[in-house]
């Protein structure tokens, strides 16, 4: 079942003035529940700004956005209502924070949402577990946290709303290669506890070849296309047109492929890549 | 959006007016002032539409941008045209009810004070249109110099207008980031009794002052490590430099403060 939908969704910046910008061109997609998406495309192709119409942050200039089948615009009493299914969390979300304490930080949304203090309370400590944060972290200030701890808060302050889909916007921009791993691997667990939608959006080619089943590759307003990760990847040629490329481990693969190893196509990430050689080193390699 | 609304409402095209030196074209505005105030006839609104009229077509500014600016004290008109009609009673009464009098000498100053004030307004702000902000405290700072004689700081004032200028758009876009990121998490902006509505402000407040301190304290610390020491010694990358085109503007203002003032007093004798 599609959970998101948009039909010809077109939005132009400060429309008719001198610095008119489509941003988003005619984009009809079809994201279906339960699954992580990955959302790549070359800097300034218009991830940030699609991603802010599917909870109805932006309105769009013309086209539609259709939650659950209904338009998010229908009914404008709802809003509220969509952005609480629709969780976006920002580009370096941690300038957002505000409360005395992180705990207080992150009941900030479930609050808004009129629960009952028990039940807040359970989400709050719920969320900060599922992204490793100590209990101690949660009474410090969100002033005095290190950068990745910052993170971690403003993150859980919109998983704690436990939206239906969860957008993040290069949630690891900044991080530490380890940081990074450690903070993806949490956000797919997530996403399989919850079985819940995410959106990732990623300039690394390696984090969405590991991480998501499909890609929404985003070119010059435009979508590229949307589809299974693998079969992205397959068309490397393109991709490198529009300035992206492939994970630094297929291209690898790809050389060795021309260069008449019998490895598979499709291998993008290096765990796969590291059984297929072991594989053929086994049966006898052919050159080495 | 709140980015819309920008200070500096510079409007980027090519233009004889948009490449004139700045000084001048402040020069040109005050003279353009003086020349509306120092007349009391007819001749002086005639003069300064004909004026205001020549630098639009020279600018190449759509006439809908003059409305704009005209349109928020739009209030202060009706206001000074309702003051004028009231309180002066001079010329014979045209029109009366209860303690109402409107006066053919009322009539005749409001109407000359609304025409004064829009030609004020959209000559002026042909200033604006045509020139960046940046370039405009460039031009006050030239201007100012003299000051520095009495040991006025100068070149400090204008660096802070400059900064000034230079990170309002930057906090409005900030502002509207941060108000985003809070509605995503479901904070009711724009409804509820005045109290809520206070209280609703400080999760957008804080983190902006937090951000803004932030960005003062990076700013400081850039400009130290690139050694500023203030106005000392400073040389320009962009250089002001005055034209023939520039003198040729500042001759046909003074043609036209002195038709003005020469039309007054005829016009009084
Ligand atoms: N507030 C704004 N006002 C005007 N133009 C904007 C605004 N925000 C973005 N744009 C423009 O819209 C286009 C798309 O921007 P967007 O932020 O969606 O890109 P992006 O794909 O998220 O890029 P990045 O990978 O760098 O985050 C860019 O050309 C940008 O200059
Ligand atoms: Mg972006």
């Amino acid at each position: 079942m599609a959970i998101l939908k948009t039909e010809g969704l077109t939005y132009t910046y400060s429309a008719g003035t001198p610095f008119e910008k489509t941003a988003v061109d005619h984009v009809d997609l079809c994201i279906e529940e339960h699954t992580m998406v990955g959302v790549i495309g070359h800097t300034g192709s218009g991830k940030s700004t699609l991603m802010q119409h599917f909870n109805g942050l932006l309105k769009p200039t013309s086209g539609k956005i259709l939650l659950d089948g209904k338009d998010i615009w229908a009914d404008k009493q709802k809003m509220r209502e969509v952005r609480f299914r629709v969780g976006l969390v920002f580009q370096y979300p941690e300038y957002q924070l505000f409360e005395e304490t992180v705990f207080k930080d992150i009941a900030f949304g479930p609050r808004n949402m009129g629960l009952g203090e028990e039940e807040i309370k359970r989400r709050v400590l719920e969320t900060a577990d599922a992204l490793g944060m100590d209990r101690e972290l949660l009474k410090r200030s969100p002033f005095a946290l290190s950068g990745g701890q910052k993170r971690r808060a403003a993150i859980a302050g919109v998983m704690a709303m436990r939206p239906e889909v969860l957008i993040l916007d290069e949630p690891c921009a900044g991080l530490d290669p380890k940081g990074r791993n450690l903070m993806l691997q949490q956000i797919r667990d997530y996403q399989k506890k919850t079985q819940s939608t995410v959106l990732l959006v990623s300039h690394s080619m390696e984090d969405v070849a590991e991480f998501t089943q499909k890609l929404l590759v985003m070119s010059k307003a435009k979508l590229f296309c949307y589809d299974d990760t693998a079969a992205v990847f397959r068309r490397s040629a393109e991709l490198r047109e529009m300035g992206l490329r492939v994970p630094q481990i297929a291209s690898v693969m790809e050389k060795l492929r021309n260069r008449g190893f019998a490895l598979p196509e499709d291998l993008y990430t290096v765990e796969q890549a590291r059984d297929a050689m072991l594989h053929l080193l086994q049966k006898g390699g052919s050159t080495c | 959006m709140l980015k819309d609304i920008t200070l500096g409402q510079y409007f980027p095209v090519d233009s004889v007016l948009h490449r004139m030196d700045p000084r001048f074209k402040i020069i040109f505005t005050m003279l353009f002032i003086i020349m509306l105030f120092a007349g009391n006839s007819i001749w002086t609104l005639v003069l300064g539409a004909v004026f205001v009229l020549m630098a639009q077509l020279l600018s190449k500014i759509p006439l809908k941008m003059s409305w704009k600016s005209i349109k928020p004290i739009l209030p202060i008109l009706v206001f000074t045209a309702v003051l004028n009609l009231e309180f002066i009673s001079s010329g014979d009464v045209l029109w009366e009810w209860s303690f109402i009098k409107i006066t053919e000498g009322g009539l005749q100053t409001s109407v000359f004070m609304i025409c004064r004030i829009i030609l004020l307004i959209v000559g002026s702000s042909l200033l604006t249109y045509t020139t960046s902000p940046i370039l405009l405290t460039d031009a006050i700072e030239a201007l100012m110099s003299p000051l520095r004689k009495i040991k006025f700081p100068v070149h400090e004032m204008a660096m802070m207008m400059s900064i000034a200028l230079r990170f309002i758009p930057t906090l409005l876009e900030e502002t509207d980031k941060i108000m985003s990121a809070q509605k995503a998490r479901g904070a009711a902006l724009d409804s509820g009794k005045l109290t809520q509505r206070v209280k609703a402000l400080i999760p957008i407040l804080i983190p902006l002052f937090v951000s803004a301190f932030r960005r003062a304290e990076e700013l400081a610390t850039a400009m130290e490590c690139r050694c500023y020491r203030g106005g000392e010694g400073r040389t320009r990358l962009r250089q002001l430099r005055a034209e023939k085109r520039d003198y040729i503007g500042l001759f046909v203002c003074l043609v036209f403060l002195a038709a003005s003032i020469v039309l007054n007093v005829l016009h009084k004798v």
